[in-house]
């Protein structure tokens, strides 16, 4: 197998939260990433799905060391992140970019497109006048943009233009890694489907690595390679993109799965949902054990005790249930 | 008989920039206990139609102006204020897409389930309480006597969204308007929600008028669905037909550009170009522009919705002459 481009191992983000006087300091933490590790390979698209508050976001910017982890390496490309000093972590991040969910505030709204763009591309190298011009040129090209918006400022654009302008930056440093948080959420249908198809060119013609962060599990599915599905910090199931959503293995992601809308009345109508009780609970105090366990229907008393791990049930195809046999006997 | 009679209806606003068409001519109407869905993009004007029968935009900026909305014989674009207080809220209902902020958080949860039966029934207040109390179960809110003393702060977004509900049918209305009210919920608590909506829905027969840009959540939840596109109707039919046989480019178009509707890797259906700006009226078919099958004629001849087969109506030119047939 080809050596990973991303490799993590144990990685936890806890935030600390402040309870007044009394208690002190470290009274509680919020658990946001609790434990993952994942190896993405080289030119792989990984989508990110749970629902608000699992840590999907949060697990992105520890891999961006936009947030240190509180424990475990971040390894991209052989060298651990954690390890480097500031001046190497700075050149490092040529390695990797984000591209956020609002379009509307990722862009400096005072700088017109050229400089924004410019500015990314001077960050890492020394580059002439005429080159930077031309390379500006052709980053916005590459992302369907005419060379004479340039000149223009953010505001001037509508919100899918602005997602690509935003593409453009992240391309313009030359990274290896791209981590789109939600970049279609804040989109109308009709302009998702063009970013989407933009980004999964690009990571097809350039061999970009991808992750891509999602609560829309149709365009998960339709990007990725692999997803990973998270549940209060932790990765509960991961798998290639279209197993883990038509065949899922763990009572989380068959709940996820299942609420998912599908564009077809005859189906829809016919199909069961397993809906599930409650809401996420708060990763303040995670429960004890499975943390799906207070929601999940196939409890029992060793859920709320053990811990379970993720474990291969098919090939390439993962999940982290104590009762994953039970569960998918049928 | 039909509940409610839209006929023509037109919102404008008038801006310093000129006169935005947000509404340009809806008809529409739907049955006691019937489920209507409104998709379309942002801007065209699904939520503002819905607000403009309710009164609820605000003049100026904004002009309603239209040949009728008709509830049961009292006309909504032209009744008195006094009329219109009376059946906002009591005989039409509506929920948002924002729980946080279409609830107020000064106020629990029972004072504000509370308030529009003391404003449109004549009942004491321990009367309403009871009646709060009973709403706020129906909706599936857990240990409800403890939590309707809350405020909505002390409220996830699913269990707002289900306050939001209750609120709505607690004066026991005929219509129900939905503006997009799973939008700001995950998907498992989205799930949630519909189920709330069609089991409520079911129970009291009320109508629900659901307004969405997602046409898969359309899908499961509607009888018939009204598309929009900048500010008109281009197409409407009972659900199933609209799916499997679209008869507007338009309508095709968004059902394509949704991956769940695409083999996995493909290149996703793409809408070219962006929505018009309502403020400069097209001459023609307003999707002409972006549109793959338009011809010289689709920019000249003026957008009218017709049939086109059994309940369905389309408003494109080609397919109305029997030029085009969409898959």
């Amino acid at each position: 197998m080809q050596e990973p481009l991303l490799e993590l191992k144990g990685v936890k983000t806890h935030f600390p939260l402040e309870r007044g006087m009394l208690f002190g300091r470290g009274a509680a933490t919020v658990k946001a990433v609790d434990g993952v590790s994942l190896s993405i390979a080289q030119g792989e698209v990984l989508g990110l799905v749970g629902e608000s508050g699992c840590g999907k976001s949060t697990l992105a910017r520890t891999i961006l060391r936009l947030v240190p982890p509180t424990e475990g390496t971040v390894i991209l490309a052989g060298r651990n992140l954690a390890e480097l000093a500031p001046e190497e972590l700075r050149a490092a991040r040529a390695d990797f970019q984000m591209v956020f969910q609002d379009p509307y505030a990722s862009l400096n709204p005072r700088m017109t497109v050229y400089d924004t763009i410019a500015e990314a591309i001077q960050a890492h190298r020394a580059v002439s006048r005429a080159e930077l011009a031309a390379e500006v040129s052709a980053l916005l090209n590459r992302v369907g943009l005419a060379a004479r918006f340039s000149r223009k400022y953010p505001h001037e654009f509508s919100g899918g233009q602005r997602q690509r302008i935003a593409v453009a930056r992240a391309l313009a440093v030359r990274p290896r890694l791209i981590v789109a948080d939600e970049p279609v959420s804040a989109l109308d249908v009709s302009i998702q489907a063009q970013i989407i198809n933009l980004l999964a060119g690009l990571t097809r013609e350039m061999g970009l690595t991808m992750i891509f962060i999602s609560h829309d599990l149709a365009v998960v599915k339709h990007i990725s390679d692999r997803i990973a599905v998270m549940y209060l910090g932790k990765i509960v199931e991961l798998g290639p993109a279209a197993e883990v959503l038509e065949r899922p293995l763990h009572p989380y992601t068959k709940a996820l799965a299942s609420a998912m809308p599908l564009p077809d009345p005859e189906r829809e109508r016919t199909r069961r949902r397993i809906l599930l009780a409650g809401d996420p609970p708060s990763p303040v105090n995670p429960p004890a054990g499975c943390p799906f366990h207070p929601r999940c229907a196939y409890a029992i008393p060793e859920c709320s005790r053990d811990q379970p791990r993720l474990e291969a049930f098919r090939t390439g195809h993962e999940a982290a249930c104590l009762r994953l046999e039970q569960v998918n006997a049928d | 008989m039909a509940l409610l009679e839209v006929d023509d209806l037109r919102t404008s606003f008038h801006t310093r920039n000129g006169v935005v068409r947000a509404v340009d001519g809806v008809s529409f109407c739907i049955d006691r206990g019937e489920t209507l869905g409104i998709v379309g993009e942002s801007g065209s004007g699904k939520s503002v139609a819905c607000l403009s029968l309710l009164g609820l935009v605000p003049q100026p900026p904004g002009r309603i102006e239209g040949a009728g909305a008709v509830l049961e014989g009292i006309d909504l674009l032209r009744c008195p204020q006094e009329v219109l207080r009376g059946i906002r809220g009591r005989r039409i209902a509506m929920i948002f897409q924002d729980p946080m902020t279409s609830l107020n958080p000064y106020m629990t949860i029972e004072e504000q389930l509370m308030e529009p039966l003391l404003i449109h029934e004549k009942i004491g207040r321990a009367a309403a309480a009871r009646m709060a109390l009973q709403a706020l179960q129906e909706v599936g809110v857990p240990e409800a006597e403890q939590r309707i003393r809350s405020y909505p702060h002390q409220f996830s977004g699913g269990m707002r969204q289900r306050v939001m509900i209750a609120m709505a049918l607690i004066g026991k209305p005929d219509l129900l308007i939905a503006d997009e009210p799973t939008t700001a919920l995950d998907v498992t608590v989205q799930a949630q929600i519909l189920d709330l909506i069609a089991q409520q829905q079911r129970q009291r027969g009320v109508a629900v008028i659901f307004i969405s840009h997602d046409l898969s959540v359309v899908a499961g939840f509607c009888d018939r669905v009204m598309v929009m596109y900048a500010g008109r109707v281009v197409e409407t039919a009972d659900t199933r037909t609209i799916f499997r046989e679209p008869k507007h480019p338009y309508t095709r178009a968004l059902q394509r550009s949704r991956p769940a509707m695409q083999a996995k890797g493909a290149e996703l259906c793409v809408i070219p170009g962006l929505p018009p700006d309502l403020s400069r009226p097209v001459p023609g078919c307003a999707f002409a522009p972006r549109c793959e099958f338009a011809v010289a004629d689709c920019g000249r001849t003026e957008m009218r919705l017709q049939d086109v087969g059994a309940g369905q109506a389309s408003a494109c030119l080609r397919v109305q002459r029997g030029e085009l047939t969409l898959q």
